[in-house]
């Protein structure tokens, strides 16, 4: 006897998911199709059984090595403008390269298919990001600020503000200072 | 946090249809995957903004001067909701007066595009914009100091 049937793929693969999801005890949020949420408390371990629980029904779990080495590198390039009494006398190519073990050209072209800039322009964004933290917090004048960013002047870390911006830091200030104000007001 | 692999949500509330079309010129020739969602006012954009079942977008383009609300009224209503806290506003407009810049991201914008008169340039200063803001989402940077003019 033969039986004709229907069937949607979708479902049946969310619901593969689901089910297999909750035998292994993961806590879990299904997101757009082909995407999960799970926990961070999820073990290796844990991960490995669901992998294996997974691919008998033909899904797979896709490894990123890429993005990983993408988190990796924007890491270590935080922990540079974080922290730069830690590495005084190193360029960040090089720190780069020694720390990821690949040549800075794979490293950078990596980064650049991947985040769609460039390693030099997420440096930019990253101290700005950390100059912006700075003035906010008023304990530094941009002088100071210009020195703990190892920027060569005060002139050239204004010149990098108002690129990644588009306004001058005083501007910068005085819009936090009114914002905060407003948001008091409230 | 999104990651890079994700797809960035636009939406654009524009009342001249060839600005819209334009926009979403501008928008396809972007790099990164993306969804443009377009409004033909404030109160369409709004109305559709209420349903509490939608996915918010990364970033939320407004024409300043539109009959109805106008781009300022949007982003106070906007601002004003907590729910929106995440999402990018984007402001384009005809003046570059640096009062009007300062009070717009004052107002609660993270972006202020001057608008410029040459389309191709327009092309060019859209696309920095949803660059410069993708940078913003994919690096866990801080949106309440995100403030960009272009």
């Amino acid at each position: 006897m033969k039986l004709n049937f229907n069937y949607d793929g979708n479902i049946a693969c969310k619901a593969i998911l689901q089910e297999q999801l909750e035998k292994l005890d993961i806590k879990y949020q299904l997101l757009d199709l082909g995407q999960i949420e799970i926990g961070d408390d999820v073990s290796e371990e844990g991960l490995t059984e669901l992998q294996v629980s997974l691919k008998k029904y033909g899904i797979q779990i896709i490894n990123n090595p890429k993005g990983q080495l993408i988190q990796k590198i924007k890491d270590a390039i935080i922990e540079i403008v974080y922290e730069k009494d830690k590495f005084p006398n190193i360029t960040i190519s090089q720190y780069l390269s020694d720390k990821l073990n690949f040549r800075y050209g794979y490293i950078t072209n990596v980064f650049s298919e991947y985040t769609f800039t460039s390693i030099e322009n997420f440096i930019i964004i990253q101290k700005i990001e950390r100059a912006k933290k700075l003035i906010i917090e008023e304990e530094l004048t941009l002088t100071e600020i210009s020195h703990e960013l190892n920027y060569s002047s005060v002139a050239y870390l204004s010149t990098q503000f108002k690129k990644v911006t588009g306004l001058t830091p005083s501007m910068f200030k005085r819009i936090v200072g009114k914002k905060r104000e407003l948001s008091n007001n409230d | 946090m999104i990651t890079h692999q994700d797809s960035m949500h636009i939406l654009l509330a524009d009342d001249d249809e060839d600005d819209r079309t334009f926009f979403s010129e501008a928008i396809q020739e972007l790099k990164m995957n993306n969804k443009l969602t377009l409004f033909k006012d404030g109160n369409d954009l709004m109305d559709y903004l209420e349903h509490p079942e939608i996915k918010l977008p990364h970033v939320l383009f407004l024409d300043l001067n539109m009959p109805g609300k106008t781009g300022i009224d949007c982003l106070k209503e906007i601002r004003s909701n907590t729910r929106f806290k995440d999402v990018s506003i984007a402001i384009y407009s005809t003046s570059s007066s640096e009062k009007d810049i300062e009070d717009t991201f004052v107002e609660g914008a993270n972006i202020y595009i001057k608008k410029p008169n040459d389309f191709s340039k327009l092309k060019e200063v859209i696309k920095e914009a949803v660059n410069m803001n993708w940078q913003f989402h994919t690096s866990g940077l801080n949106i309440e100091t995100f403030f960009f003019s272009i």
